[in-house]
Formats: C-alpha cells, structure tokens, sequence
C-alpha cells in the first residue's frame, strides 16, 4: 500500500484527506469519530469572537439537488459558523489534538475586520496545541451581513490586511478560504499571498437557492415561508472549484502558493484530481454529510491502490502534475481532429446519441431501421456529446484522426503541426503568416 | 371431516380462508410512490423507443415514465389513456415479457427491463381512483352498434364516443369486461377491477349497454344495420377446440374456460371445486391460468401437458416459470390419445410426439397421468358470427383499419383476422375501427 504520508505547508498528516469546516467538524463528538474512521485531519468549524453564541435558524438549514437514483449531487447551507461558545470549542480542540498527536487540527477562525480582535483570538486558538489556521473568508450567508465571511473575501484589501495581522500576531500557519462569489479567483489568491498566507483553502460555497415550492412559492430551504440563499457544495461544484484551482495554480503571481483543494470531493478520484490541478491536499464535507466519515477508506484505498499501480511513491509526485496542460482556450490546437466512434459490441440501441447529435448537434449520427447507430465522419465534429449521453461507459469514444489523413467533415490534410487561434487566418488580431489549420 | 388437499375426487374447501386470501391475491402488489419514483428512475428515455414499438397500442413509453419521474403521474395516465382507454387491464394482464419489456434497451444491458407495465399500473391506478380525463365532443347525430362488450369492443366504443357518435353496446352475458371479466387469472385482476374499469370507461357518457343480448336471439345484424349508421363486432371466439381423443365424452373432462369463468364469477373460491389430481391440455395462456389457478384451489398434483416442445408454447417463458413456481408440473412433446375411467375420468393415456419433418408424430411411447378432472385448453375458435363475412383463417376478415367484407361492419379483437389474441391488441383494433368509423361518417357528413 502506497505511502499517503501528507506534509502541507508543514503540517503532517497520514493521509492527504481533510474534513472542510463544516457540520461534521463542529464537536468533539463528531470530530473524535471522524478521527476513528481515518480522516488524516480536521479543520474545526469556524470559531468567532468571545461573546454571546452565534444564532442559528431552526428550520431546515440544507437545501439539495438530487441526481438519477435519488444522489444527493448538490447541497446548500445556511447555517453560520459555531453556535457554541467559544471556550467549549478550545477546549475541546486542545483535548482532541491532545488524543490524536498524528492528525493535522486545523482551527477555522471569523472575527470582525479589527486589529484587536484577531489579536485577541490567535493567541487562546495557539494555546490549543492546534497546527495552524484557516481564514473563513468564504462564508456567503448570514456572517456575510455583518461584514465577515465573504465580505471580507470580496475585498482583496481586506484579505491582504486580516492575513497580515494572523501572520504578525501568531506561529501558526495560515490558510485562507477563498470564496467563489467572486470574477476572478486570482485576485483574492494574489492578496492572500501578499499578506503573507502560508497557503490558500477553495472553494468555499457558491451563493445559491435549489428549489422553489410552487405550492408556497418559497424558495428552499424554506423557514416559515421565506428562504435566503445559502452556500453551495457537493459534487455539483467540482468542476467550478476545479478550475478555480488551476487558475491560482497556473498563474505566474500564485505559481508557487500551496492551495488545499475544496469543492465536491467525493472519492479518490476527485482528490487525486485536485492534487493534479495544483492542490497539495483536499477537503471534503458533502460526501461525509451525505455518507458518513467511512467514505474516506474508500479515499484510502482508492488512492492508494492508483498510486501503487503507476509507482507513485508520495502523494507529493500528483501535486500539479496536471497544470502545465491546463491552458487558455487560444492554446488549443486547431489541428487536431478526432471523430466519435460507436462500439456496436456495447451499443444497446438506447438512440440517445442519436437524439443528441439529430437535434441538438450535428446530424452526425445515422439510424438504421434495425437500430444500428452510424457516426457519419464527414458531418462529425468530435463535440462529445454522443458519448456524454450514452449510458453506457466506454461505449462511445472520441478517437484522435492521424495526421496526413483526410478529414473527412472539411475533405482536407490533417497537418502534423500544432496551431492555434493567435495563428489562425480567421483570428482578426492573429499573426497570419504561420500554417493554416484549415488549409492544410 | 374437512377437504383437504388429499381428499379424493372433485372437491370444494380444500384449503383455508387465510390460504384462498392469500393465494387469489394481487400477483404483482402495487408500486407504492417510491417504487414507482425508482423504477422510473431507470429509464433511459431511448429514442424512437423499441418499448413502445413493440406495444400494440403504441403508448408513449418513455414520456409516460418521465411523467411519473417529474411528479406528474396523471399527465403519465393520460399519455397512457389516450392511446389505450383500458390501459390499467393491460398494466395487469399484458405479457409485457414478450412485448414492451422484452426489447426495454436495459433488458438489452442488464437483463432487467423497466418495469413498465408495473409503472402503467401505478398511473392508470391513480388516475382511474379520481376522474375520467376525457369529455365528449359535439353529438354528431351518428349511432353506431358495438356488439360485445370486451376489450375491443369497449375501446371501440369509447373512442366513437369521444368523437361525438351516439353508441349503444351489446352483449351476450349480464356482465361487460368480456374475458376481462370472464376469462384471464383471478390474481391478475383481483378486487372486481374489471367491472371497475368497465363502469370507469363509461362514465365518458354516450354510451348505451345492453346485457343479456346475444346475437341471433332477436338481434339479428341485418336490424343493426338497418338501425345504426355502422356495426363493430367483437364478439370474440365463443368455440373450443375438440380434444379428439377416445373418452373425451366423460365426466369432469371439461373446457379450460368454462372452469375459470366459473372461479372469476365465485365471490368465495372456496366455493369452486377442483379435482385432487388435474390434467391440463394445452399450452397457451388459457391452459396455465386454468393449471396454476387448479395449484392454488388446492389441488394435489396439477400437470399441463402440452404436445409440442417448451420453444413452441405460446405461454410466455414468465408465464412458464409462473406455472412450475406454484407447484405445477409441465410436460412437454405429449398428446393426449384417451380419457380413461368409469362413467367419469380416472386418468389420461399419453404419447409421446416428436417432430418429423414438420409434422408431429406419436413416437410409441405411452404414458398415463391420473386425473379427476381434465381441462381442455387446446383453442377457441369464433363460434355465431353473422353469415355472409368473409373468413380468413376461420376468423372475420378484416383490413388494416377493421372493416369486413361488409362496408357497413367492423369487427376487431380475439374474433378478427390478424394480431395476437390479446387484450392489449384487441384494445388497439377497437380503438383503429372506431377512428375508421368515425372517418368514414364525418367524410359522408
């Protein structure tokens, strides 16, 4: 079994899976659980200031968006940070930590936008015994109001300033959560990184309502008839906080900033997939919401087992291996050429792909009277939508035409050469003196 | 002392109450909302599908799950409806294992179909427990005659009414359902939902029955036509094959419809006699609603013997394996040569067949099954329709939109050239004759 030994940004864990601050890291109770079932660390729910406990609403607090098979695939909250006082959270984090030496204890923080009150917080969270902090810059409800959460995230000022006090006023290492309701994720990364951040944390929840009642009109969650929008996880966001990662982990500016990849991580897979775009390590919350802290020996194992298998030998071997391939659209290459292909030993005759490319695409599928499915090379354009439709894995393929082979959609040469739009004759600002894709 | 299942002869009250309750009860029990919201979940939404090709009456499969996946199980009924009015029979009784759920891409793939008729069940349920979805259009004026108030004669009915025509519905019994009624296996209709249907179907309005009117006695079709603006006859197939073998003459030998007409008119099937050892001949449908019915009245030892091989049967292999489950034994290539026993059966003489370039032949080898009683099941044939129609294969002869020899009459169903002997094909050449009728009637004016 291959070594999932974590090192991020100093902090050691035995394995590279975190649970995000969230529900699940809001007790002793649940954390000490998480823990026993293998989690290689924690980030505790998110403390506040000294004071009255934080308010929480007493309808329901999740909304969610259901796949085929009744999957949970998207869940929206709206509760805040910790409702319990602080001196019960800090005590219960030193007693834990105390118990499980091994895994890395993360304490998520949100104070208001003033000097003195971080300065007053770090020290009693370093007295814990606690590995480092988390910056909830993210949260998109309720704290948001008051001028937390992902007000400050908006901000990257705001974000520069508060990272500067954390890094000033304590030894721990600072993480900072990035939240998604923003234009361009790179900006709050850079102010982060200026303020000194040890590291960023992204995606936090997506600003958002899954439902209305039409008997009510209300939108869901609904308390007492009204809803508010909420955040938004799951596996839904994956593909949002995907390339959110790459784009911090591909620019010059955040190249080398350490990022803990959040957003719908639900197996092995997805995390290795994080760790390819740039993210030293992952945190899930949904799948643990959805299934129980057991999912993450299926994280184990599964990311074990693809480690051994390619003779990966440290987790670190992943991280980034997948961002010099992430590019901008322009980069493409125009030359290169695939068409669908249709494995009929799999088809089952379903004609999705058929409707699909009739309807929506390109009329490159043909059907016979007897329900054979024909990709037609000459109307084929290699969109992928025939194979993202077939409910069967593998069955339809997307296959790379040779160079020096006609393609049979434009009756010209593929070229051998790479080249793409800044080159292209259509390009109104490109250079036009390099190959024409189109023209051979 | 009580019958039991070992008491000698033709007996009553062999089993229980709790046992006849829970052996006549509904064969496949309801989906309840989440069944319904799962099995649903598994179609594909196929395109052009083959589910609904290989349905006679060519409902929109895929759009009625997705109806019932999107909470919508009324509108799912109504997609249903409009293409066959007694879609909540054929839910019941379809063999949808040879026809829709035989080709559902997923028994392609996994080799478990959509439960689709169980998912037409749980629409057409819903719908038929609150109202009838559809209204009459403008009187036309028409009236039409429908002679015989089963499947197709109902669906005729029906979808002439809806077109404005003015119907009035004869039949021979005092009851309508035709072998809904009268005929298919009492647990796949459990709960008089054949009458229940009948009345629902009905209530459209426009529609006259007339029981106790067979043709012939005094309803003579050259009256009909003279009184009504065009005839549908569905009069379905009121003869039964003969056995032709030595014996057949004798007490307890008895038509396989006769006795299951008798079980779904009893209000208590302890009431209905069954021999401790029945011998079924035959090898479609009929033969194993009456072989698995004789199992679950309590009969001791049931054997279906049917001449040709297992492949030739036209009992579904569900239908098959339904048989052997409750406990009745199934013997193939055997014909019966004669019915022994004193005054009443005792006991059937066997020979073994083979095929012999195409045609059956007794290989010499005999056997011999006890029985004291003896269902035939070897066919029904059209027994009292009108003279002067033409006849192809000992049926009506109709066209592709069910009109006879005759211009004036219509004939569809078990009594009619072409199709499968179905409820669910029978619905569909009620429903295409009366949508001919009512072409030919409004292009007259």
């Amino acid at each position: 079994m291959a070594d999932l030994t974590s090192n991020f940004i100093g902090i050691k864990s035995p394995n590279p899976f975190w649970l995000a601050s969230a529900p699940p890291t809001d007790k002793e109770y649940n954390v000490r659980r998480a823990f026993e079932a293998g989690w290689g660390g924690v980030v505790w729910k998110t403390l506040g200031e000294e004071g009255p406990p934080i308010v929480n609403v007493n309808g329901p607090r999740y909304g969610g968006i259901y796949g085929g098979d009744r999957r949970l695939i998207g869940l929206n909250n709206l509760e805040l940070i910790t409702d319990r006082p602080l001196q019960q959270n800090l005590q219960e984090i030193k007693a834990v930590k105390r118990d499980y030496p091994d895994r890395a204890m993360i304490v998520s923080l949100m104070v208001p936008c003033e000097e003195d009150a971080w300065k007053t917080i770090l020290p009693v969270v370093e007295e814990t015994g606690a590995d480092g902090i988390e910056l909830n810059f993210g949260c998109p409800h309720g704290m948001a109001e008051r001028g937390m959460g992902a007000a400050v995230g908006q901000v990257p000022e705001y974000i520069e300033m508060v990272t500067r006090w954390c890094k000033q006023y304590t030894r721990m290492p600072v993480i900072v959560k990035l939240t998604p309701n923003i234009t361009d994720i790179r900006k709050p990364a850079e102010a982060a990184h200026r303020g000194g951040a040890d590291a960023v944390s992204l995606i936090n929840t997506i600003n958002s309502i899954t439902s209305v009642n039409l008997d009510t009109f209300a939108p869901e969650p609904t308390i007492d008839g009204w809803g508010a929008h909420g955040g938004y996880c799951g596996p839904a966001v994956k593909p949002i906080a995907l390339n959110m990662v790459a784009e911090i982990a591909r620019s010059a500016e955040t190249a080398n900033l350490p990022i803990s990849g959040i957003g719908g991580v639900s197996n092995w897979r997805d995390a290795a997939e994080f760790m390819a775009l740039g993210a030293g390590n992952v945190q899930v919350c949904t799948a643990a919401m959805t299934y129980g802290f057991k999912v993450v020996q299926e994280m184990i194992s599964g990311l074990s087992q693809y480690m051994d298998e390619r003779g990966i030998t440290s987790t670190s071997e992943i991280v980034g291996r997948a961002v010099p391939n992430a590019k901008d659209w322009q980069d493409l290459n125009l030359n290169y050429i695939a068409k669908a292909k249709i494995d009929q030993d799999l088809c089952i005759a379903c004609g999705r792909c058929f409707a699909a490319c009739e309807d929506t695409s390109h009329q490159a599928i043909t059907m016979s009277d007897d329900r054979v499915f024909e990709v037609q090379n000459d109307e084929c354009v290699a969109c992928n939508l025939c194979a993202l439709v077939c409910p069967v894995e593998n069955c339809i393929s997307m296959e790379a035409q040779a160079a020096g082979t006609v393609d049979e959609r434009t009756g010209k040469v593929i070229p051998e050469e790479y080249a793409n739009w800044t080159t292209h004759p259509n390009n109104p600002t490109g250079a036009m003196c390099n190959v024409m894709p189109e023209d051979g | 002392m009580p019958n039991d299942m070992q008491t000698s002869g033709i007996a009553d009250h062999r089993l229980s109450p709790p046992d006849y309750a829970d052996n006549f009860s509904d064969l496949h029990a309801p989906l309840s909302d989440h069944e319904a919201l799962v099995a649903a979940d598994r179609c594909y939404f196929c395109h052009d599908a083959p589910c609904m090709d290989a349905c006679p009456t060519t409902i929109d499969i895929p759009l009625f799950i997705r109806q019932i996946s999107t909470g919508t199980a009324d509108a799912a009924a109504n997609t249903i409806f409009s293409q066959n009015i007694l879609g909540g029979m054929c839910a019941r009784v379809c063999p949808t294992e040879t026809l829709c759920e035989e080709v559902c891409v997923r028994e392609t793939a996994e080799g478990k179909p959509v439960l689709i008729g169980q998912l037409q069940r749980y629409a057409t349920d819903g719908m038929m427990a609150k109202a009838h979805p559809f209204t009459r259009a403008a009187d036309t004026g028409n009236k039409i005659a429908v002679v015989g108030a089963g499947p197709a004669g109902l669906a005729c009915a029906h979808r002439l009414s809806m077109n404005g025509h003015a119907v009035t519905v004869f039949d021979a019994r005092a009851k309508g359902g035709g072998l809904n009624e009268f005929g298919i296996a009492a647990y796949k209709s459990v709960g008089g939902f054949a009458q229940t249907e009948v009345e629902w179907l009905l209530s459209i309005g426009g529609i006259a029955v007339k029981y106790d009117s067979p043709l012939g006695n005094g309803l003579s079709i050259d009256n009909l036509k003279a009184d009504y603006d065009a005839v549908f006859l569905g009069i379905g197939l009121g003869g039964v094959n003969a056995l032709r073998a030595e014996g057949e003459d004798k007490d307890n030998v008895v038509d396989a419809v006769d006795f299951i007409e008798g079980l779904r008119q009893a209000s208590d099937m302890g009431t209905v006699p069954v021999g401790r050892h029945v011998v079924v001949i035959g090898g479609g449908m009929t033969a194993v609603d009456a072989a698995v019915q004789s199992k679950l009245l309590g009969a001791d030892e049931v054997t279906m013997v049917y001449r040709r091989g297992k492949e030739r049967m036209s009992a579904s292999e569900f239908e098959q394996e339904l048989a052997t489950s409750k406990g009745v034994r199934l013997i193939y290539n055997a014909a019966p040569m004669r019915v022994t026993g004193n005054g009443a059966a005792q006991a059937v003489e066997f020979a073994y067949t083979h095929d012999v370039n195409g045609k059956l032949e007794n290989t010499g080898e005999t056997f011999t099954i006890v029985a004291d009683q003896v269902f035939k099941a070897i066919g029904q044939t059209l027994d009292g329709a009108p003279d002067g129609l033409a006849l192809d294969g000992g049926k009506i002869k109709v066209n592709e939109v069910g009109q006879t020899s005759d211009p004036a009459i219509w004939a569809g169903g078990d009594c009619a050239s072409g199709g499968d002997d179905l409820t669910v094909t029978a619905v569909a050449e009620g429903r295409d004759a009366a949508e001919a009728i009512n072409n030919k009637l409004t292009a007259e004016g």
